[in-house]
């Protein structure tokens, strides 16, 4: 399962900060994020609630990234 | 500019003028201690106040060592070494290049996005006699939608009514119009220019070629390039080495002083170092303008009708060095025509005698062999039938007997007529006389007496020549065509067009063994690019190195499978894409080079005391300027077309 989501950040090493933070969220099997489309692109792993997934990742990436969004 | 950025500009322009008025008020009335303190402090929290908050937070996180980390230790501690003016200036002129930077960005996603302005907003279709607009999403297959004059039109479909110009180049970066009308199959993206058209749909719009092409282009950063991964490795890393540099530069020559030398400390003077080597260290002019640069490359291919997949594949181009191209309807049409007619001179006058009276022998022995072949769907029949000018009228044919693999016999006007291949010549015992020109031969014979033969050919592609000639110019090692065709039209293709190496007669299988083979070959720096029409190259598509698929408009295999796509047939495309490409990864290189080059000197300068925070702030705000401003040239295609 694949998904794009917009993304909202400043910098690119901010992005490639999310991104790292992205792949290490449970129930991503893999993510890459465009700071130049402003897109954040997650493959899933098998059978999880994306959602649920989704939220995580945005949570680590506030964390790693205060000032950044996902547009969920 | 965006709301933040316009926020941020007030907050700069805020902190300056007070600065400024800072500095007359100090002139008049110097003043010392607590209250100048606090008087820097308002424009350094007006200027500041986001990044130390993110650096706390940051801290919190456990992500100490980012830029508003090394911005915040550098602010601070300036300001607590006395030193409130470089303080506060530190801290103005980053958030200038931040400004700046997300400015650039911006304008170059725009322009990129603006280069791809393809995506039609609406469709019109009719309803109870009036035209109405919909989101394209909602059109379905079947339905039929209105394109009036100067409108893009909206899903792929098929013209039912109405005839028009249709201009392609944003799609094929072609600036000549193509006609269109009625029956002739239309793609997404296209702009309807002279006539109102009826196109029924034949694709969803997500399935459309518009929608396929914008997925294709947003989603060819997400493949990065081995530059891209290098800068974020190497940030990675770089950050916390910096940091710690500078902790080791203000702790350790002040002991050293201490303890070895029996001199003063210094810790100010040596705190001061650090602070500034940590304003130098900024990764921000990397990290930012190599993916600019990549982005603006695949952007500026995608408007000359060059679809690049990846950076990845863009950095890729910039390494070719053997190129293999599959034959038919690359380096050719992959039409087949009718090249020459050629009348066994004894016979023709009974050629005239046995048909049609007072006609050139040649438009005669078409004639026949179109009749003869005039109920086959074979490629060869249908050239033929289309080559002959006269209407056929079916009803002088009877008798027809089609052998597979030699050709077919029939009567026409009562006359025994065979048009076939030499082995059907050699079945009927016919005495013909062979001929040796490249291509596929049709022999003719009526009541069994040979007449004459017609050539059928494919036709080379009016630029393929120059194609390949600007692919050596640009540094290609070998050029190699691959095909299923026989030897003698492989060789004359190859000839005309100076290939380097050619292999012919080849099943799709050897096709891919053939790229294997070369691949072995070559030296591993080298790339090797395989161009194909896309239609039954998947296999080899994939192995190659690079993939490039040409005439893509309407073939979504190509799309899949290629890892670059030509928009529209041109073989010339390719040597502009390998420019472009190196071009790209020159500026990448430009500005990796220049960067770490100017830090590098004011970290050294910066440790031993020479380059002072002015100089610092150059190392971080200037460089990154210019290598944002250097890779926006990437988007620039005028001087390569």
């Amino acid at each position: 399962m694949e998904k794009t989501y917009k993304i909202e950040v400043d910098c690119a090493n901010c992005a490639a900060k999310m991104e790292e933070a992205a792949k290490n969220t449970e129930g991503v099997a893999d993510a890459t994020v465009s700071f130049m489309t402003l897109k954040m692109k997650v493959t899933f792993d098998d059978g999880v609630d994306e959602k649920a997934v989704m939220k995580k990742v945005l949570k680590a990436c506030r964390k790693v990234e205060p000032d950044c969004d996902i547009d969920i | 500019m965006t709301r933040k950025q316009k926020k941020t500009l007030i907050r700069i322009l805020t902190a300056a003028v007070l600065m400024v008025v800072l500095q007359v008020v100090l002139h008049f009335f110097p003043l010392t201690g607590l209250l100048l303190l606090l008087l820097y402090m308002v424009p350094y929290l007006i200027i500041g106040y986001d990044i130390l908050r993110k650096a706390f937070l940051g801290i919190i996180h456990g992500e100490i060592f980012d830029e508003n980390f090394l911005m915040a230790i550098a602010t601070v501690g300036a300001i607590a070494l006395g030193e409130y003016s470089e303080g506060v200036a530190v801290m103005l002129f980053y958030q200038i290049g931040e400004l700046f930077q997300s400015y650039a960005v911006g304008k170059s996603r725009s322009n990129i996005t603006a280069l791809m302005d393809i995506r039609p907003d609406y469709a019109n279709i009719e309803k109870n006699g009036d035209i109405e607009q919909i989101p394209p999403e909602d059109v379905k297959i079947g339905q039929t939608i209105i394109v009036r004059p100067g409108e893009k039109i909206p899903l792929d479909g098929v013209i039912i009514e109405g005839s028009s110009t249709i201009n392609t180049s944003a799609l094929t970066g072609e600036s000549v119009p193509r006609d269109a009308e009625t029956g002739d199959e239309v793609i997404s993206g296209c702009v309807n220019m002279t006539g109102l058209l009826k196109i029924q749909t034949s694709k969803e719009f997500g399935e459309s070629t518009v929608s396929k092409i914008l997925d294709l282009v947003e989603n060819s950063s997400m493949k990065k390039s081995k530059s891209e991964n290098f800068i974020s490795k190497f940030a990675r890393v770089y950050t916390p080495a910096v940091c710690i540099g500078a902790a080791l530069l203000a702790v350790l020559p002040p002991l050293a002083r201490m303890f070895f030398m029996q001199m003063e400390p210094a810790w100010g003077t040596w705190v001061f170092r650090a602070l500034t080597f940590l304003v130098i260290s900024c990764p921000c002019a990397l990290v930012i303008s190599i993916p600019l640069s990549f982005f603006g490359g695949i952007g500026a291919a995608s408007k000359c009708g060059i679809l690049v997949k990846g950076s990845n594949y863009l950095e890729a181009l910039s390494e070719a060095g053997y190129i293999v191209f599959d034959k038919t309807g690359t380096l050719t049409e992959g039409v087949f025509r009718v090249q020459k007619v050629y009348v066994k001179q004894e016979n023709a006058e009974k050629l005239d005698l046995f048909l049609v009276k007072g006609k050139p022998a040649e438009e005669s022995l078409l004639e026949i062999a179109a009749l003869a072949e005039s109920y086959s769907s074979h490629p060869i029949s249908i050239s033929l039938r289309e080559a002959c000018k006269e209407d056929l009228n079916k009803d002088r044919v009877a008798d027809i007997e089609e052998t597979g693999g030699h050709g077919v016999t029939a009567r026409i006007d009562g006359n025994e007529v065979a048009v076939g291949n030499a082995k059907l010549m050699n079945k009927l015992n016919i005495a013909y006389e062979e001929c040796t020109v490249p291509g596929t031969i049709v022999y003719v014979a009526v009541n069994h007496m040979y007449m004459g033969c017609i050539l059928i050919s494919d036709v080379i592609k009016e630029n393929s020549k120059e194609a390949i000639s600007a692919l050596k110019e640009s540094g290609i090692r070998k050029t190699v065509m691959l095909t299923g065709d026989n030897k003698a039209v492989a060789e004359s293709v190859g000839r005309e067009i100076n290939i380097d190496e050619i292999h012919s007669e080849l099943l799709p299988a050897d096709k891919v063994a053939q790229v294997e083979t070369l691949l072995s070959e070559k030296n591993a720096k080298e790339k090797l690019i395989f161009v194909g029409d896309g239609i039954n190259d998947a296999p080899v598509l994939t192995r190659a190195d690079i993939g490039i698929a040409m005439g893509a408009l309407g073939s979504d295999a190509a799309i899949e499978a290629a890892d670059v796509v030509l928009m529209d047939d041109d073989p010339k495309k390719i040597a502009l894409a390998i420019k472009l490409s190196r071009r790209c990864l020159g500026i990448v290189y430009q500005n990796i080079v220049f960067a770490l080059l100017v830090k590098a000197l004011c970290l050294i300068l910066g440790a031993v005391g020479i380059a002072n925070m002015w100089i610092a702030i150059f190392a971080d705000v200037g460089v990154m300027v210019i290598a944002v401003l250097n890779a926006t040239r990437t988007l620039n295609t005028k001087k390569l077309m």
